[in-house]
């Protein structure tokens, strides 16, 4: 089926977002390869578990689940409370598609949602065309599961200063996406300030008082939960449009 | 039940599976509920907001490498850099901090 030119331009645009992605995502799968290696896992069982499931924190909790050769069960729930911010997000998602998207779409769309990839496809303007996430899980994913397999192939080769400085890859293209709309709508600019000061008063909260349960991916969704949802009851968009809210 | 890699590898797959695609099959269309839609509108920010501070001074050795990274970060993206400028840079100046701080 030939391609119009539209989708072949957000084609190339995902692609092209998608490079830094796949730069940080190297570095953090590749220390993802380390936990992998000591859980026993092959290159190729990290690769395949890396490309169907490429979520950093779900995969982490899942490989020292796998290690601890955890019941069934207990994976399952454990991949559900680490991945369950991916439920939010796809529900935001679900507004970013035309009402046509055919299902095919929305489960490839869907397939593809991480942190990033979320992040990028909701900052495009108007409808989300499903090529553009493609695009990005195209270049993204694979270097996910490559960082994986070398990651459990090679151990602690990569120098030190290398995987620190690729670490903040994603922070970065994460500030790239929010700031720009904060700068335009003041209500984000304050809820983005109050979203770093509560996610550092709850991380220290937690870690004093040995809250375990209370985990990285746990926090991202109580936060959203809270801020999000005030936001919301205090300042609701604009009923046209969708990106203007009100005073 | 426990133990098979395979039979591990399967229903992590599925269940991360699950999680993203079921919301966007099911909601087809736009949700019409005002509070919804404003709710839906500020996930990301928040979201992205509270994954980024503070792991970001978080996952470098020098905590002030990563401080200076966001610091540096915010300021060329509120000027309109885009994703791939403001990554590399942030890459650059912990790279550079980092260098200096071990040359020290």
């Amino acid at each position: 089926m030939p391609m119009t030119i539209e989708k072949r331009s957000a084609l190339r645009a995902g692609v092209r977002d998608g490079v830094p992605i796949a730069m940080g995502y190297f570095a953090v799968a590749f220390s993802l390869g380390i936990a992998g290696r000591n859980a026993g896992l092959t290159p190729l069982q990290g690769f395949v578990i890396s490309i169907l499931n490429h979520a950093s924190a779900g995969e982490y909790a899942g490989i020292t689940a796998i290690a601890a050769l955890a019941p069934y069960w207990e994976l399952a729930v454990t991949i559900l409370i680490t991945n369950a911010r991916y439920l939010l997000m796809s529900c935001a998602l679900s507004q970013k598609l035309a009402p046509e998207t055919s299902l095919w779409n929305r489960l490839g769309v869907g397939f593809g949602i991480t942190d990033e990839i979320f992040g990028i496809s909701m900052a495009r303007p108007g409808f989300l065309e499903p090529t553009y996430t493609y695009g990005a899980m195209l270049i993204a994913i694979p270097s996910w599961a490559a960082g994986t397999a070398l990651g459990i192939i090679a151990g602690n080769t990569l120098p030190l200063r290398v995987v620190s400085a690729l670490s903040v890859a994603l922070y970065g293209m994460f500030l790239a996406i929010i700031i720009p709309p904060a700068r335009k709508d003041r209500v984000v600019a304050v809820l983005v300030g109050l979203s770093f000061l509560c996610s550092l008063l709850l991380g220290k909260g937690a870690a004093a008082f040995s809250l375990d349960w209370l985990t990285g991916g746990t926090q991202v969704i109580l936060l959203t939960l809270l801020l999000a949802g005030g936001a919301a009851a205090l300042f609701p968009i604009k009923e046209e449009g969708g990106e203007r809210h009100e005073g | 039940m426990r133990g098979n890699v395979y039979i591990y590898i399967a229903v992590m797959s599925l269940v991360s599976l699950a999680v993203r695609v079921l919301p966007l099959t099911l909601i087809r269309g736009q949700i019409e509920n005002r509070f919804v839609r404003s709710f839906l509108y500020y996930v990301p920010y928040v979201t992205l907001a509270v994954m980024t501070f503070p792991a970001i001074v978080e996952a470098t050795q020098v905590p002030l490498a990563g401080a200076l990274a966001l610091a540096v970060g915010i300021v060329l993206a509120f000027l309109g850099a885009g994703l791939f400028p403001v990554s590399v840079v942030c890459c650059l100046v912990v790279l550079i901090v980092e260098g200096l701080v071990s040359v020290l």
